[in-house]
């Protein structure tokens, strides 16, 4: 890509002569640089974790939190800048709301998508605006329809995933999750397997601190989205650090 | 009906522009300059009265809790037109809300709630609501439509656990708020408070005595109110948290009845 | 359109009522005060009712507002608590601005600002308050709901205001009496009037009874003291 725009990259309401809109581009750039976030949608619920990078010892833990609930039963997990991201949030969370209060019940996670979408799509059309340089995965599990989950980037398009990341190490992170038998795994199996993906794309050398955020949404939570259990979550980490020390060791025997 | 607009009284085609020949348009003036001057509603007619009503609902405060209880009924007029109406319902954990009176003002009030909780979830700091601050934010939420003369026809029984505490209170349409140990509104004011009061002076109920005793307070109100029902709810609080019964099919007998003569 | 606001006198048929929407309650309530040359007393009964139902037989009606302020006020409960929670917001937001507590007299003015602001929608509220003034001596304010303010010496407010005020003009400011001397009254003196007429008002006034409150503010502070009623 080049990374001159001559011109053509100080406004997201203009192409370029090949047909590009810099704005949206540089917005993804954003999303690159931000700690890496997956999302894993199994047999019975979606499993969110986010490698939070601490960027310095004096926050408290659990500072600038990156797990969102943008109603009970979903859940958002955001990369990029936290401030964009924040916004994005309470946007879900008025449309969860403003569906609610008009029908009554839980609004679908294919709706909710859908108006979350189209919000971020219009911060990509004119000059007065910049595109929100975050990416969003927003999961939810019900009876009717079983878990999930859609990922939707600064240019205002959204899938449908079996299993998404996004973030630095997203191309190590799909390698990875493209590894699972998704449709086979359960949420408690995932947690395992989402923080052993972290551990394992994490760059020590790069970046020093960082904290695994773990939350899920599945048949077991009865559709409510929650951070995943302290005990679990823990026993997920230590998994994950164990299996990157083997992983080291056998290494260093090959070396 | 709110997406439709007035249709008998259509809104000129160009809204908040100059009319035709006009080169400006000063606010509040649109009405004289713009086509077929928009008859302004002087008087903006409000409810006044209730539709499909609920009657009483009575609460009462036990050594460790609270218990709240009221009948499914939902009368139109003179009418038994509901059967099924709930409304003693469990907020959070901390909060059992009961009410009388209009029902869909009740389940208007109710989604506002339940969305209220829900934001409070989604912070996800673990903060609940309280009951005392549920029962002020109503006794403000009421009395500002009364203040409006646009009431929301409702009585409202918050109980609660308040920092360990059991809380119980309530609110009516005007705003009026007050905590008691025993609470009845509607017709129960009559015939429910006195039975709760005395069972409350003989000393601290416990929970089984407090459900018992709101049982009979429902079977008295059930053989005098004539817009009462056999079926209904009883929901308890206390600090293991809100649970609220199947609904209870009172057992009436009036074989009694012939015997009784108004003279 | 249909004309609404024409006049369609058939649709006002004579058994049709017309129900309109009453935003008023008359909940009940006295308050009496009385102020002495270094202290004040007030007291208010603890029913709240309508019509003749009891809603509660323990509800405090009166409110420190500082430590040498008390309102009592009855009428319309909501009005009074709307009134009170407000009231309450000036004086924190005045205490922030300046650094120190509203003074008494202070509090009077704007308690009588704040009700005539509602001129055309008023609280329907009987205000009496009591406080010791800059000088440290008693003062009693009495309002009517839209704003009317008066300082004296002694007032009875409320549901059996108008029953106990002559009473008190007999016994406080010795009204109709002759070869009396003034003398200052002193505070047990004060104190059992209050008592004294309150059970008279609770013999003749279904609007007060149960127990009252009275609050007794001194330079020292304030303190409280509860007696029985009769609750019938």
């Amino acid at each position: 890509m080049s990374s001159i725009g001559t011109g053509y990259d100080l406004s997201a309401s203009q192409f370029s002569p090949d047909g590009r809109v810099f704005q949206v581009e540089y917005a993804a750039k954003a999303v690159e640089n931000s700690g890496t976030v997956i999302g894993l949608r199994g047999k019975d619920g979606v499993v969110f974790a986010v490698e939070k990078l601490v960027t310095s010892k004096l926050y408290e833990p659990g500072a600038n939190k990156r797990i969102f609930h943008a109603d009970e039963h979903v859940g958002i997990a955001v990369s990029g800048l936290i401030s964009d991201a924040r916004q994005i949030v309470e946007t879900a969370r008025t449309e969860a709301s403003n569906y609610r209060s008009q029908y009554q019940i839980p609004v679908p996670l294919k709706y909710l998508n859908e108006r979350v979408s189209m919000y971020m799509h219009a911060y990509t059309l004119y000059s007065a605006v910049r595109p929100y340089g975050c990416s969003v995965v927003m999961g939810t599990w019900s009876e009717h329809d079983g878990p999930q989950m859609y990922m939707l980037d600064p240019s205002g398009v959204s899938f449908s995933y079996f299993g998404c990341a996004v973030g630095k190490a997203k191309q190590a992170a799909k390698t990875e999750i493209e590894k699972l038998k998704l449709a086979d795994l359960t949420v408690k199996e995932l947690v395992k397997e989402a923080a052993r993906i972290i551990y394992l794309v994490h760059d020590e050398l790069k970046d020093k601190q960082f904290e695994l955020e773990l939350s899920w949404v599945s048949k077991d939570t009865k559709g409510r989205h929650e951070m995943v259990p302290r005990e679990i979550a823990a026993e997920a980490e230590n998994t994950a650090k164990q299996a990157l020390a083997d992983i080291e060791d056998s290494d260093e025997g090959e070396m | 009906m709110a997406f439709m607009g007035d249709m008998m009284n259509p809104a000129p085609f160009w809204q908040n522009g100059p009319a035709p020949g006009a080169f400006y348009n000063f606010p509040g003036n649109s009405a004289s300059f713009g086509p077929g001057s928009h008859t302004v509603q002087e008087f903006k007619a409000h409810s006044a009265s209730p539709i499909t009503t609920t009657t009483t609902v009575i609460g009462v405060k036990f050594d460790k809790g609270c218990v709240i209880a009221a009948d499914m009924l939902g009368s139109y007029g003179s009418l038994a037109r509901f059967r099924d109406c709930p409304r003693v319902t469990k907020v959070n954990d901390l909060i059992l809300l009961g009410n009388g009176g209009d029902y869909a003002d009740y389940q208007y009030l109710k989604s506002i709630i339940d969305q209220k909780i829900i934001d409070e979830q989604c912070i996800g700091d673990g903060l609940q609501l309280k009951p005392r601050s549920l029962h002020c934010w109503l006794t403000r939420v009421l009395y500002n439509k009364r203040s409006k003369m646009d009431p929301l026809w409702s009585n409202y029984i918050v109980a609660g656990i308040q920092d360990g505490e059991p809380f119980l209170g309530t609110v009516d349409k005007l705003g009026t708020a007050y905590e008691d140990a025993a609470i009845a509104t509607g017709l129960g004011a009559y015939m429910a408070t006195p039975l709760l009061r005395d069972a409350a002076d003989k000393g601290p109920l416990d929970q089984e005595s407090a459900k018992a005793l709101v049982r009979k307070c429902m079977e008295v109100l059930f053989y005098r109110d004539a817009r009462s029902f056999w079926r209904y709810q009883l929901g308890v609080v206390t600090a293991a948290g809100v649970t609220i019964d199947e609904p209870t099919d009172l057992k009436h007998d009036w074989s009694l009845a012939h015997m009784i003569e108004m003279v | 359109m249909l004309n609404v606001h024409g006049d369609f006198p058939e649709y006002a048929v004579p058994g049709a009522k017309q129900h309109r929407f009453e935003p008023y309650a008359d909940n009940g309530g006295s308050i009496v005060a009385i102020a002495g040359e270094d202290y004040a007393v007030i007291g208010a009964d603890t029913r709240l009712s309508t019509g003749f139902s009891i809603y509660t037989r323990e509800q405090k009606k009166l409110f420190q507002l500082s430590a040498r302020t008390v309102l009592g006020a009855t009428g319309c409960w909501c009005d009074t608590l709307t009134l009170t929670r407000l009231l309450r917001a000036r004086l924190q937001m005045y205490e922030q601005e300046h650094n120190k507590p509203m003074g008494t007299p202070a509090v009077a003015q704007m308690l009588s600002t704040m009700l005539y602001y509602k001129r055309f929608f008023p609280y329907y509220v009987s205000n009496v308050l009591a406080g010791l003034d800059a000088d440290g001596r008693g003062c009693v304010y009495s309002y009517d709901p839209i704003g009317h303010c008066e300082r004296s010496t002694y007032r009875a407010g409320g549901s059996a205001g108008a029953q106990l005020q002559p009473l008190l003009d007999n016994q406080i400011g010795l009204k109709n009496m002759q070869n009396v001397t003034e003398a200052p009254l002193p505070r047990e003196k004060a104190l059992a009037l209050i008592k004294d007429v309150f059970i008279s008002a609770a013999e003749r006034d279904i609007y007060t009874g149960d127990s009252i409150y009275i609050l007794i503010i001194t330079a020292d502070g304030i303190q409280e003291e509860k007696f029985d009623l009769r609750k019938d």
